[in-house]
């Protein structure tokens, strides 16, 4: 592993194949959150669901776990590679001239992200971890909805989670399709899975933007 | 027209280096801007001065020898063009203009705005090459018919003047454009097939030891890039790439 | 004057070079590896070479003053190279090459050596294909061909407008394969500045690592040359602008000779002069020739307007323009030869009909062509009835895909839309005809020195075809030196490692090492370039396209008092032992001060117009070259005694078995 992973390509292809599987995981989580709009009880049963499925639980959580710290501390790893690949800076750069400011400010986008999910974990997996192994108080299928009107009351941390997903919405504008070219998909589709990709980068954080909101205004 | 020039200046490899100040006059916009060069270190020489160092050779866009990081970009603003082929036109009386050599940290600087290329050199012979002899007993031209399109991928692969404007403009100082340009323009030929798999793992592993940085999709070395390589090469090569690591 | 013995091997001419190579001496594997071979400059034909000798199992050390032997100039050759596949069926053939070759070369060069260029031209075609060489190909996967300028078949390869790039690419990576094997030691950013002749035999070089300066010593049991023509002795050229002829000329200093300077090819199509910064010229590719028509202004009056800026190109009507080419030459009228097609601009323009600001340029015209391509596009796509605009949209884009690259080119220099208003063109100086003299066996008449390429003077007599030169170069390199060049080696398999401690590499390092301090301590007035101008204006206004002997004779006394203010007060900053492009030209124009002046002197000596060469005094009465094959049909090889002015002149009779002598007539 760490000898395929010592080439450029093969790292390369590594954030790129972790970046998909965090993009289909996404998908899933928002297709959960976006229920709490409209049925309480559908959203209690999918979360408990996810919650007590001992295949979600013990095969996917981890292979999610390692996929987030991967796909991060392998962009950390680039990035101060990358660093060491100029040793002495240009005195004027215009970046800004051939690539856009997403693609270069991947690193930045990528510390927000990092930061609202030790936020996340903070604020709803160490409780759950807590509440189902640690302290293990008795199942309640309709704890969820409950617990997520309850977070997003305060309006610090919906501003928080906005600033957030915009950040991610920018990191997905670049690293969608730059995934795509990652893996060696660049042809006649190429066309199409750029837009696809910013339809995805806009969309998906736009939903999970409008569940806050929604239980913002609405608890 | 006059204009204001902030120059890297740089004894040699091992000195620090220093961006330094000049003006020049009457400086017609006709004029290339090595010709704009050229007036400057006429006027130093003059003045006894050392002239500014810089790599140049064909000064029509061919020979990949201009190296000049012009306000901030590889080749200056225009697009498509070498340093040697950008005009003062695209410059207003008046203007700074920031003139640095190439930066990265497999470009070692040599002297003022003269940086050592090699590294490219090196990834060639790692094996940018077919291994057939050149005894002229190979087999008639036309044996192997090539479909006009791979062909002319490959063409458009293999302009690549190897100018290092890709690893300048690149913010991680990646060489991936130049070695998938060379990579692809093999891999596109029946006569490069056979050795693909060796050819784009030996190339790749001597671009890694170079100390070039990884590639991001950024994107900036397709624009920058004066003969427009494209990134589909980059794209091929990964393909490639992990079809022989697989 | 001697006769030279040119070693042209008997019987017929079909048969020469391959009963010759079946007889020659050969060297066995096992010696190859202990015979050393330095190759200078690593264009098509030293980049060429040195592969193959490498291949062979010689140790090759190739030296080059770029970064990398894939930037030397050869790699500017837009247009393409010709080979005699007859892939097109149009009655091609090697004889048919070899007949192109030395008509289109004037009578001027040696019959043997272009039969035998034209008999391994099909080969360099197999051969680049195998390496990887993207040539044009069309939808059926099979290579496609080109016509060029001075013949009736269309036989020219191409890569697009980069044809010399991908060939020497592919010479290149040929190199890098032999580079990384260790057979190729790679000298980049070395500059060979002397030759050094031991018992009469060249046997190393010293050179200037460009980077540090250090003066080195390299020995070999052959010295190939292979560092590209002269043509920067006229300061603007389409060359670039390291190209030099140092390396050349420093041989010819210690024994070899040069033959015919004078043959200097003025390409016809290049783009003209915009002031007096300028430092070189863009060529436009011949191939534009097949497609754009050539014209001035038939009145005087629409001339001057022009000139003056007050009337555009499109506003002459067709009937006021004056399309000279085919008016003179219907025969092959736009594609006539270079020297042929640049003299007949400069006749124009001289008689006042020149179409920009300095009066020094005429126009290449698309519009015909894209009308031509847009109607027949109408066809195919069955637009019935097209309008104007629709033609030019489809004319232009079949223009686009054929010469893109080079409009854009123009567009970039010019500041102006090729495919809405004619180019401007004007000619230029582009390649050296003349060179080292060299034998059947490429070497030269010093003992294992040898001369390849543009920088010999074999194969083109006084004008070399459009893309023969990719041909020759690489023919020199990787069919033909490597066979020759092991008939003299054979001899040297037990001489063993040549030391470089000899006194005769003391002795050359010194004067070398003597000349380079003497530039940096001269602290003089003018800068190297002030004098290179200087010559190169001198060389343009009267060693140019036209010459006479009153022209000439001036020209070489002018080149001698530039000469002699050069040394004088040439003022070189920096100092020895760093990276110094100052110290670096000087060297180069020291030497074309002095070549600038045999040049001329050749040319005075030719009293007779051929090709390149056109003396006023001896044209028809119509204005074409009268060319003396009872008084000049040889070749003048110059043997250096001292001083430019007392070289002595040896000849080498010039033999047309196979093709007759006749007028060349393109009309």
């Amino acid at each position: 592993m760490s000898g395929f992973l010592s080439s450029s390509i093969a790292r390369k292809v590594a954030m790129a194949l972790s970046a998909l599987f965090l993009i289909f995981f996404l998908i899933i989580h928002l297709a959960v959150n976006i229920t709490s709009i409209f049925s309480e009880s559908v959203f209690n049963e999918l979360s408990h669901f996810m919650g007590t499925n001992p295949l979600i639980q013990f095969a996917l959580q981890p292979v999610l776990i390692f996929g987030v710290v991967f796909h991060f501390a392998m962009g950390f790893v680039l990035e101060l590679r990358n660093k060491g690949a100029r040793n002495v800076k240009y005195v004027k750069y215009n970046g800004a001239a051939s690539a856009t400011w997403m693609s270069r400010n991947m690193i930045y986008s990528g510390l927000v992200i990092l930061a609202f999910i030790v936020l996340h974990f903070i604020d709803f997996w160490f409780p759950e971890m807590n509440y189902k192994y640690i302290e293990a108080l008795p199942a309640d299928p309709t704890r969820y909805f409950g617990e997520l009107q309850h977070k997003f009351e305060n309006p610090l941390r919906v501003g928080a989670y906005v600033v957030a997903f915009i950040l991610l919405a920018l990191h997905l504008l670049h690293g969608f399709q730059s995934a795509f070219q990652s893996i060696g998909f660049n042809n006649k589709y190429s066309k199409c899975v750029k837009s696809l990709g910013k339809i995805y980068a806009i969309v998906i954080p736009l939903g999970f933007i409008t569940v806050a909101l929604y239980h913002y205004f609405n608890h | 027209m006059n204009l204001t020039l902030k120059i890297w200046r740089q004894k040699g490899p091992q000195d620090k280096g220093q961006m330094v100040e000049y003006k020049v006059t009457d400086i017609s916009e006709h004029m290339s801007f090595l010709e704009m060069m050229d007036v400057l270190n006429e006027d130093l020489v003059a003045k006894n001065e050392e002239p500014v160092a810089f790599d140049h050779d064909c000064r029509e866009g061919i020979c990949g020898m201009c190296s000049l990081h012009i306000n901030g970009e590889p080749h200056g603003p225009d697009r498509g063009i070498t340093t040697c082929q950008l005009h003062m036109r695209m410059f207003n009386d008046g203007d700074t203009i920031y003139i640095e050599p190439w930066r990265a940290t497999a470009f070692p600087v040599i002297k003022d705005l003269v940086v050592d290329r090699t590294a490219f050199e090196r990834i060639q012979q790692a094996g940018g090459y077919i291994s057939v002899n050149t005894s002229g007993n190979t087999q008639d031209a036309n044996s192997i018919p090539i479909s006009k399109h791979n062909a002319d991928l490959s063409m458009d692969a293999a302009t690549c003047i190897g100018c290092g404007a890709c690893v300048a403009s690149c913010k991680n100082s990646s060489a991936m454009l130049f070695v998938s340009a060379k990579v692809s323009q093999f891999a596109l030929l029946p006569q490069g097939r056979i050795e693909a798999a060796d050819r784009v793992k030996n190339m790749v592993a001597q671009m890694d030891l170079e100390g070039f940085g990884n590639c991001t999709n950024t994107g900036a070395c397709e624009v920058e890039c004066p003969k427009g390589i494209s990134l589909e090469n980059i794209a091929r090569m990964n393909r490639e790439y992990l079809k022989a690591s697989i | 004057m001697t006769t030279l013995n040119s070693k042209v091997p008997e019987g017929p001419i079909k048969d020469k070079w391959t009963t010759y190579k079946d007889k020659i001496n050969l060297v066995n594997p096992a010696n190859k590896r202990n015979i050393d071979i330095i190759v200078v400059g690593t264009g098509l034909a030293g980049g060429s070479a040195s592969a193959t000798l490498a291949e062979l199992g010689y140790n090759v050390k190739a030296f080059a003053y770029q970064d990398s032997p894939r930037r030397a100039h050869s790699i500017a050759a837009q247009g393409g190279i010709n080979a005699a596949k007859n892939y097109q069926g149009d009655g091609d053939s090697n004889y048919r090459l070899f007949y192109d070759t030395v008509k289109g070369g004037d009578y001027r060069s040696r019959e043997a050596n272009v039969y035998r260029l034209a008999e391994v031209s099909g080969n360099i075609i197999d051969q680049c294909v195998a390496q990887g060489v993207p040539f044009a190909r069309d939808y059926g996967g099979l290579l496609d061909n080109r016509s060029f300028g001075g013949v009736l078949v269309s036989r020219t390869f191409y890569a697009k407008g980069q044809t010399g790039q991908q060939l020497l690419l592919g010479a290149y990576s040929a190199m890098n394969r032999q580079i990384a094997r260790g057979k190729i030691e790679m000298f980049n950013r070395h500059e060979m500045l002397d030759v050094v002749i031991i018992d009469g035999k060249a046997r190393g070089i010293i050179a200037r690592n460009l980077i540090t300066g250090e003066i080195e010593r390299h020995s070999a049991h052959a010295v190939v040359i292979a560092t590209g023509g002269y043509g920067n002795v006229y300061y603007l050229s389409t060359n670039a602008m390291g190209s030099n002829a140092t390396a050349a000329w420093k041989i010819h200093k210690r024994g070899a000779f040069f033959a015919n300077p004078c043959f200097t090819q003025i390409h016809p199509t290049c783009i003209p002069r915009s002031g007096d910064y300028q430092s070189k010229l863009t060529l436009m590719s011949e191939s534009l020739r097949n497609d754009g028509r050539i014209w001035v202004p038939a009145k005087i009056e629409d001339a001057k307007a022009i000139q003056q800026g007050k009337l555009k190109p499109t506003e002459i009507p067709e009937e006021d323009r004056d399309y000279y080419l085919e008016r003179r030459y219907p025969a092959f009228g736009n594609l006539v030869p270079r020297d042929v097609a640049s003299r007949a601009a400069k006749e124009r323009c001289d008689a006042g009909y020149g179409v920009n600001a300095t009066g020094e340029a005429v126009y290449l015209d698309f519009a015909s062509a894209i009308e031509r391509y847009g109607k027949e596009q109408a066809k195919i796509k069955g637009i019935k009835n097209p309008s104007k605009a629709q033609i030019t949209e489809l004319g232009e884009a079949i223009i686009e895909a054929k010469y893109g690259n080079l409009f854009q080119m123009y567009e970039k220099i010019v500041d102006e839309n090729p495919y809405k208003t004619p180019m401007m063109i004007y000619p230029a100086t582009h390649y050296t005809m003349g060179g080292i003299w060299v034998d059947y066996n490429l070497m030269t008449t010093v003992p294992g020195l040898y001369c390849i390429g543009e920088a010999n003077f074999s194969d083109h007599g006084a004008n070399r075809l459009g893309a023969s030169a990719l041909m020759q170069g690489l023919a020199d390199g990787y069919f033909v030196l490597p066979y020759t060049i092991g008939d003299y080696l054979s001899d040297d398999i037990r001489t063993g490692k040549i030391p470089t401690d000899a006194p005769e590499f003391d002795d050359v390092e010194k004067e070398v090492k003597e000349r380079l301090e003497f530039f940096i301590n001269n602290k003089g007035t003018h800068s190297v370039d002030y004098f290179h101008k200087k010559l190169g204006k001198v060389m343009w206004n009267k060693v140019g396209m036209a010459r006479n002997e009153k022209h000439l004779k001036e020209a070489i006394a002018e080149i001698q008092e530039i000469r002699d203010d050069f040394w004088k007060n040439v003022k070189v900053p920096g100092s020895l032992n760093e990276l110094n492009p100052e110290l670096e030209k000087a060297g180069r124009v020291a030497d074309f001060l002095e070549l600038g002046e045999l040049f001329a002197k050749d040319a005075l000596e030719r009293k007779e117009s051929c090709g390149g060469h056109f003396r006023e005094e001896y044209q028809t009465e119509d204005g074409e070259a009268l060319r003396d094959d009872k008084n000049y049909a040889y070749v003048a090889a110059w043997e250096y005694t001292g001083k430019p002015s007392e070289a002595i002149m040896h000849k080498e009779q010039l033999e047309f078995k196979d093709i007759e002598l006749k007028t060349r007539s393109y009309k």
